[in-house]
């Protein structure tokens, strides 16, 4: 059922991608692809912290390790361009699982304190090694789009497409691993692990779990980035991307994957906003410190106006009921039957026929 | 030999700045269970005013004085009016408003300072001291001695703080049960802004005594504290003797890394020493407790 929703909710959101990037000039369709990159990456960190419950402060480095495998298969071995994604979610998605197993004993600032390292850490290796990773000017490369769309067809347009598509893809997978038992367990470990741990749960294997699927969507991520560009440095995958990429979860509204949609657009379209802004209003000069001050600001108000980001504001907007409180609720209650009568509760509509109807259909044994 | 001594000496100079970062990120930890992403950009910018008043014909101790009452003045204010609002919320608030704190503090300067780099006086020669014709490096420079002996005076002054004074004892019931020093009679609020306030001053004196080395830019604090929190780390949040063990550890592999290795590695065999600790003690070198409340 929720299955077929979200299927359904995916091929609308293809086809509208796809007619809307054919209507984009080249810089939009550019943007547009960056965006539905950065989507990918927001939302498979939301995952690890929103769902999971564990933090992670250096994604970037799972993006370098994703573009930096994409830029090599399409010099060196001229791969085909959707398994060289995969690859790449495939490489992210091994380091990750390095990192994860490293960190699942961690916690809080601990986990904090070992992915910032990772991402301070890991673009040093594209200047150790310079011959294989091109040092400070990285690697270039040439993505072409296929020939059957024509001679005229805009390689940002195709760009945008498979950028668009693998998002798409992604959300779709990732939505079904949430309402999946795996997400469940995400979800228990997250609120209690202990409790988690003594119901059953392996603790250890399901964070390094979260680690691998996180990982591997910033993998993916990193190698739309990649091809969007047409190459990959170092300083393409700073500290600062991990840092806007924490940033865009808590903004977008943590744990939920509609608010990495947010996270996503913010992360790419307001920058140049606000620098376009203070360069209207004469402030040329300082024009490249705008817009982090107008980031920084934005990051202190809503934490602490709106804690639960745009897509919590939504919700709160559209109405009383918490989609996200009466999953877990539902979930809690095909886990555990015992709990099934009064997480029904609040689902049955209003009635006085209701109240009997429990009582004869869940018997007192 | 005399290669080994140098990058132990800078190793150790190196090391006590890491420390002094780690030891304000554990004062406020300690107090709030914060960790403030900050911490490097107030130190960044305490810099900043201490060059401006050198620069207005100001020596360079009325700098430092100014920087540090300025570091002072900056946590309590920080603590009282954005990160208050945060506690007993989920702790990912807290980290989300310290990072918007830092993107805030770096742009700001970027638009009062530019973003150019510039160069800091030191108030001690950087010229290394030799026994005969054997060469320590700048790691025994007076310049040195003096950052290590400003840092050691601090720690030695804090841990006086905290064992013999009452303002001391108080700062330790908080951290260890804020509700029950409460009850105690401790204003456990103004506790909390003096804690920030201490790390504002220690996290100034860093800054003052790195910035000649790393030149001075709006981004110029995020590498120093990035090694100073994962000097913080290894010594187990918890712990100020952890944060400077820790500084120190970290300060003397990285120079061997560079000096002997390659000088594009520390980074790696930080997290790779980092790792290594976290994988046998998951809470640090220092940790005081293992126990953890669920």
């Amino acid at each position: 059922m929720t299955q077929a929703r979200n299927i359904g909710i995916a091929v609308v959101a293809a086809v509208l991608l796809l007619v809307l990037s054919s209507k984009l000039d080249s810089y939009r369709q550019y943007q547009l692809a960056q965006v539905a990159a950065m989507v990918i990456a927001v939302a498979g960190l939301t995952v690890l912290i929103g769902v999971s419950g564990q933090i992670s402060i250096g994604h970037g480095a799972f993006m370098f390790v994703g573009g930096y495998t994409t830029a090599m298969l399409l010099m060196h071995l001229n791969w085909n361009l959707a398994l060289v994604i995969v690859a790449s979610a495939v490489v992210a998605g091994v380091a990750g699982a390095i990192m994860g197993i490293a960190a699942a004993r961690l916690r809080g600032p601990y986990l904090a304190g070992a992915t910032l390292m990772l991402a301070v850490a890991l673009p040093a290796v594209a200047y150790q090694w310079q011959s294989v990773f091109g040092g400070d000017q990285g690697l270039n490369f040439v993505v072409n789009a296929p020939g059957f769309l024509g001679q005229n067809f805009q390689l940002t347009e195709w760009q945008a497409w498979v950028c668009c598509i693998c998002a798409v893809i992604v959300m779709l997978l990732l939505a079904n691993v949430l309402h999946s038992r795996v997400g469940r367990n995400w979800r228990a470990l997250r609120d209690n692990d202990t409790a988690a741990s003594l119901a059953g749960l392996n603790v250890g294997v399901l964070r390094v779990r979260a680690f691998i699927v996180s990982a591997a969507c910033a993998g993916v991520a990193g190698a739309l980035l990649g091809m969007t560009m047409l190459n990959v440095t170092p300083g393409a995958f700073t500290l600062a991307l991990s840092i806007q990429l924490l940033t865009a979860v808590v903004l977008g509204g943590l744990g939920s994957l509609a608010g990495a949609v947010w996270g996503g657009i913010i992360l790419v379209l307001v920058p140049p906003f606000l620098t376009d802004f203070a360069a209207s209003h004469g402030l040329s000069s300082a024009s490249a410190s705008v817009p982090v001050v107008g980031y920084g600001l934005v990051l202190i108000v809503v934490m602490l106006a709106f804690p639960t980001g745009i897509q919590g504001a939504i919700r709160r907007l559209l109405g009383p009921v918490e989609p996200a409180a009466a999953a877990q609720v539902s979930a809690m209650a095909r886990r555990w039957p015992l709990l099934r009568k009064p997480a029904a509760k609040p689902a049955t509509t209003d009635g006085t026929d209701d109240i009997s109807s429990i009582g004869v259909d869940e018997g007192r044994n | 030999m005399q290669e080994f001594v140098e990058f132990t000496l800078g190793g150790i100079s190196d090391g006590v700045i890491y420390a002094a970062i780690g030891l304000s990120l554990v004062l406020i930890w300690r107090g709030t269970r914060v960790l403030n992403y900050a911490q490097g950009g107030m130190a960044m910018f305490t810099s900043y005013i201490a060059l401006v008043i050198i620069d207005a014909g100001g020596s360079y101790w009325l700098g430092f004085v100014v920087a540090l009452a300025t570091g002072l003045v900056l946590g309590a204010v920080l603590e009282r009016a954005v990160v208050r609002p945060t506690i007993g919320k989920p702790p990912l608030n807290a980290v989300i408003v310290t990072i918007g704190l830092l993107i805030l503090i770096e742009g700001v300067a970027g638009i009062i300072f530019g973003s150019r780099n510039r160069s800091f006086p030191t108030p001690f020669s950087i010229v290394g001291a030799k026994i005969g014709t054997f060469d320590l490096g700048p790691g025994a420079s007076p310049s040195a001695f003096f950052a290590a002996g400003a840092v050691l005076a601090a720690a030695v002054l804090l841990a006086l703080l905290f064992r013999y004074t009452s303002v001391g004892l108080r700062m330790r019931a908080s951290a260890f049960s804020g509700t029950v020093a409460q009850l105690m009679g401790v204003r456990v609020g103004r506790i909390t802004t003096l804690g920030w306030a201490l790390a504002g001053l220690i996290g100034a004196l860093a800054g003052m005594l790195v910035t000649p080395q790393t030149f001075l830019y709006p981004n110029s604090m995020d590498s120093i504290f990035v090694l100073g929190f994962t000097a913080a780390v290894i010594g187990g949040l918890d712990s100020p003797v952890g944060a400077i063990v820790g500084g120190l550890i970290l300060g003397v592999l990285l120079n061997y890394v560079t000096g002997y290795v390659g000088s594009n590695l520390p980074e790696l065999a930080g997290l790779a020493l980092l790792i290594l600790v976290l994988m046998f003690r998951p809470s640090g070198l220092f940790a005081s407790t293992a126990t953890r409340q669920v």
